[in-house]
């Protein structure tokens, strides 16, 4: 029986397993896809929100400040991308202005500092860009852009390093009370816990209903967003918000880490739990609405668009706390933007929880440090040819367009949590996240993984389960389809 | 670790080979190719169909097949290169910093440059087809290194979108090696692709090409299990009620290609906003001297002939440039000063190059060009200022197809004060 078992290795569910690998638990992350990241944590905003959004007094008002606060320090111990490069919330003539200053007043209201007001002049000074009928902003310091793939993924590694166990491709099916625990049913067994941490996204309402009576309801918020090319990274240097609406923070524009341009999302409930597909009216909603706030954009630079399920619960709260009626069940239920802000503090808040009901011991060895990737791109030339003697395969460009090599291929197919699809390498190295879409480089990608794991080209997959990228040799199919 | 060239190619595809031929034969010794792949021949070791060389050898041969003529030329003449070998950076004073697995990042400086890193396919995102993002969605020329490079078929039930050239080449070959393809849909009104390539690649096959159509879903959260087609208006927006579900686990998409500057934005090359290309003038040459660029990265063909003819110009270009440099002939002649635009007008698109000087023409000059739309009956025109020198009928004009005039040294020179060279469409 396992001290605790995550269920789900999203950015949630990574954070408190790191956050409890801090102590001498016996953990297990399960988790139905193939990898971490791979619900509504590959597919946001990348926003360290400030904090102003929520509802003073509210759990998520204070763990997004309070995330915000612990980013800087996690990402450094992560070696994960972080940005503090602040936000602006624009208001557009024939706008309420009060509302910026309703904004302002919960942010000092959650603890967020060195807000300002400012007016269209000091707005275009820090911002050009801004559209012609912005009238004012809201100034926020403090919010700042990070990788959430590398974040996750970051969260994850180190608790491997610290001993959790992760179980990929496997599906929770039930949940069964026991008298010290739970049973938790997959398709390969079953996994026993004393502590359930229900971390799983769009799907948690159904692992708390099993256990509850008292029963919540998640729906499913889709954004969609669209992805611009690193020509156009330079538009906006801030987070360009709008005044927020029912659905949530309006359409941003922002740059990235990685130095493209984002836009979106829009709001869209969906009955769907699995599918995020992009829609032509939410990808024309999307440059329309960018728009207002910013203005030339450059729509032609869009090099892919994605939509992502917010898990919006019908309390518009993180619900992260012990069952009553189901003690040693730990919901992390609801966790919609702010979320990836509030990930350390979702982390910590799950762990004194979980630690409130072991009582564990802390670990002697904790290592709080991760080594991420490395990229030859931060070296010197001497360092980086220094690297390629020693190991020539980083002198080796396989992705083009973000001039990744095979070295770092290499690094992430054997990393503690290893990559093994196309979207695993994606993420970890940005290989295929360029302006060809991995039209160069998946090929020599799908080579690279099918030799590290020796086996056959045909078994490569695009991000697991049935998503193979290539059905059999050439000429097999020749019977297959003479229908006559 | 620096390298000094007289010459520095970068690609070593059917552009770079013929123009690193031509400057050899024009007299440069020192030249270098720059090669990221493993071997010698660009796209053209993928296209194993046939139809190359038409012009040049009066023959069809494969892709390979012409390729190997020109690696055959380049190893004869012993000009070196380099392969898997990746030019990381280009600066505007010629320096090229490349990098391989053996020597790691290197710098070598050049006195001229010649740009022929060739263009790459425009991704699904550039079009912003809406739905779900499962395995099985491809660019057409991804699909091709697949299954003729590696013998891997990337699907069984295949949709195809865009009717350019490498679609219709992939629908053709994805039958052929087993697959069916279902459909090739085009959102233009006119295919993008060669008429020869609609005739022997799709109507022989009994494969249907629906013009005026684009995707408008893509279904399947793990692989693909259907595409939705719509037909679209003129503006090119789709039509309510007008949709199709095709079941398919493979959309290829051959939507267009871009060629690939990224090389040459960095080193502060100006490009056109119509063709992604280099904005050039008679010599191929860019606004940064010294620096020249031919083939699909100056603007997409579609026939390696015309690259190859295209880039033996901007090789001969080099070498001379090279050699006015080292005579350090200053560009004394008046002559060479005096820049006349080409003007593209009514209907053509653009026009490469789009300057010329007439102390530096051949006696006969090329421009290649597009038109914009299909035209029947209709005929191109050349004005030098208000004289029409030029007014040749075409029963049929169409984008896909490129288009190409002579202009003779000795007509410019008789227009001293010449203002603008003219290229236009005219009904009459």
């Amino acid at each position: 029986m396992y001290d605790v078992v995550i269920i789900g290795a999203g950015v949630s569910g990574a954070a408190a397993a790191r956050a409890l690998s801090g102590y001498n638990l016996d953990i297990c992350v399960v988790e139905k896809e193939e990898d971490v990241c791979c619900g509504t944590s590959k597919a946001n905003s990348a926003i360290v929100h400030a904090g102003y959004d929520a509802k003073p007094g509210s759990l998520m008002a204070k763990l997004n400040v309070r995330g915000n606060q612990m980013m800087a320090q996690v990402a450094k111990e992560l070696d994960v991308p972080f940005r503090r490069c602040g936000s602006l919330v624009v208001c557009r003539e024939g706008e309420d202005t009060e509302m910026l200053k309703k904004l302002y007043e919960q942010g000092i209201a959650n603890g967020v500092e060195g807000m300002k007001i400012l007016d269209r002049e000091e707005a275009l000074s820090c911002e050009p860009n801004l559209s012609d009928d912005v009238v004012a902003a809201l100034w926020a310091p403090s919010a700042g852009i990070v990788c959430p793939f590398l974040l996750n993924i970051a969260y994850a590694e180190n608790a491997c390093e610290n001993g959790v166990e992760f179980r990929f491709n496997t599906e929770v099916e039930e949940i069964e009370k026991l008298e010290n625990g739970y049973r938790l049913v997959t398709e390969d067994g079953s996994l026993e816990a004393k502590v359930v941490v229900n971390a799983a996204g769009v799907h948690a309402d159904r692992f708390h209903n099993m256990v509850s009576s008292k029963k919540i309801h998640i729906t499913q918020r889709r954004g969609e967003y669209c992805l611009l090319d690193k020509t156009a990274g330079n538009l906006v240097s801030h987070t360009i918000f709008q005044l927020p609406g029912k659905y949530g923070k309006g359409v941003l524009v922002s740059p990235t880490v990685h130095g493209n341009l984002l836009i979106g999302p829009t709001a869209i409930d969906q009955e769907d739990k699995e599918a995020a597909a992009t829609t032509q009216e939410g990808l024309s909603e999307v440059l329309r609405k960018s728009a207002m706030s910013v203005k030339n954009i450059p729509v032609r630079q869009v090099i892919t668009s994605f939509a992502g399920l917010r898990a919006h619960e019908d309390g518009g709260e993180f619900i992260i706390q012990e069952l009553e009626d189901a003690k040693g069940f730990v919901d992390c239920a609801g966790i919609e933007s702010p979320g990836l802000a509030s990930s350390p503090a979702v982390g910590e808040y799950v762990k004194e929880i979980v630690a409130g009901i072991l009582k564990p011991e802390k670990k002697s060895d904790y290592q709080a440090a991760r080594k991420g990737i490395l990229d030859p791109k931060t070296l010197s030339v001497e360092e980086r040819n220094a690297l390629i003697r020693e190991n020539p395969a980083y002198g080796n460009i396989i992705c083009r367009c973000e001039k990744v090599t095979e070295g770092e291929i290499l690094d992430a197919v054997h990393r503690p949590i290893p990559a093994t699809s196309l979207d695993g390498v994606k993420r970890r190295t940005r290989a295929g996240m360029g302006r060809c879409q991995s039209g160069f480089c998946s090929p020599r990608v799908m080579e690279i993984l099918a030799g590290e794991f020796n086996v056959d080209l045909s078994l490569i997959t695009k991000c697991g389960g049935d998503s193979r990228l290539i059905v059999g040799k050439n000429k097999e199919l020749k019977s297959e389809n003479q229908d006559g | 670790m620096q390298k000094n060239y007289d010459l520095v190619v970068i690609g070593g595809g059917p552009a770079g080979l013929a123009a690193a031929e031509a400057a050899r034969k024009n007299g440069i010794e020192d030249i270098m190719i720059l090669e990221r792949d493993k071997e010698l021949g660009g796209i053209l070791n993928q296209c194993i169909h046939n139809g190359f060389g038409l012009h040049t050898f009066q023959e069809e041969l494969t892709g390979p097949e012409y390729a190997q003529r020109f690696i055959d030329r380049v190893k004869g003449l012993g000009i070196p290169y380099q392969l898997n070998t990746m030019v990381m950076d280009i600066t505007r004073e010629r320096k090229v910093t490349a990098m391989n697995r053996e020597e790691g990042l290197f710098e070598l400086q050049a006195k001229s440059i010649i740009l022929a890193m060739g263009c790459r396919e425009r991704p699904r995102g550039a079009l912003n087809i809406p739905g779900c993002r499962p395995a099985g969605i491809y660019s057409a020329g991804t699909a091709q290194r697949l299954v003729n490079m590696e013998g891997f078929m990337p699907g069984r039930q295949v949709v195809i979108l865009g009717s350019g050239d490498i679609g219709l080449i992939m629908a053709r070959r994805m039958t052929l090696e087993g697959a069916k393809v279902k459909v090739v849909a085009e959102l233009m009104p006119y295919s993008g692709g060669l008429k020869r390539n609609i005739v022997q690649c799709l109507d022989d096959f009994g494969i249907p090409l629906k013009l005026c159509h684009t995707v408008v879903g893509i279904d399947g959260k793990e692989r693909v299990k259907g595409v939705t087609l719509a037909q679209v208006d003129e503006k090119g927006k789709p039509v309510p009620g007008t949709e199709e579900y095709y079941s398919c686990d493979t959309l290829l998409l051959s939507v267009g290609l871009i060629p690939e500057n990224e090389l040459s934005v960095e080193a502060g090359v100006e490009l056109s906003r119509v063709t992604n290309g280099p904005v050039v003038n008679e010599s191929l040459e860019t606004n940064i001297p010294g620096i020249f660029a031919c083939g699909n990265v100056l603007h997409v063909h579609d026939l390696v002939d015309f690259v190859s003819e295209e880039a033996a110009a901007a090789g001969k270009s080099a070498a001379a440039y090279i050699q006015r440099t080292a005579e350090n002939a200053a560009d004394a002649d008046d002559s060479t000063k005096n820049r006349i635009p080409i003007i593209p007008a009514g209907g053509v698109r653009y026009t490469v190059p789009s300057t010329v000087c007439a102390g530096r023409m051949e006696d006969a000059l090329k421009v290649r060009f597009r038109v914009g739309a299909v035209y029947k009956n209709c005929y191109i025109s050349v004005y030098l200022d208000g004289e029409r020198i030029l007014h040749r009928k075409r029963p049929v004009m169409a984008p896909g197809e490129m288009e190409e005039i002579l202009l003779k040294k000795s007509r410019i020179q008789e227009h001293p004060g010449l203002a603008g060279i003219t290229v236009k469409i005219e009904d009459r």
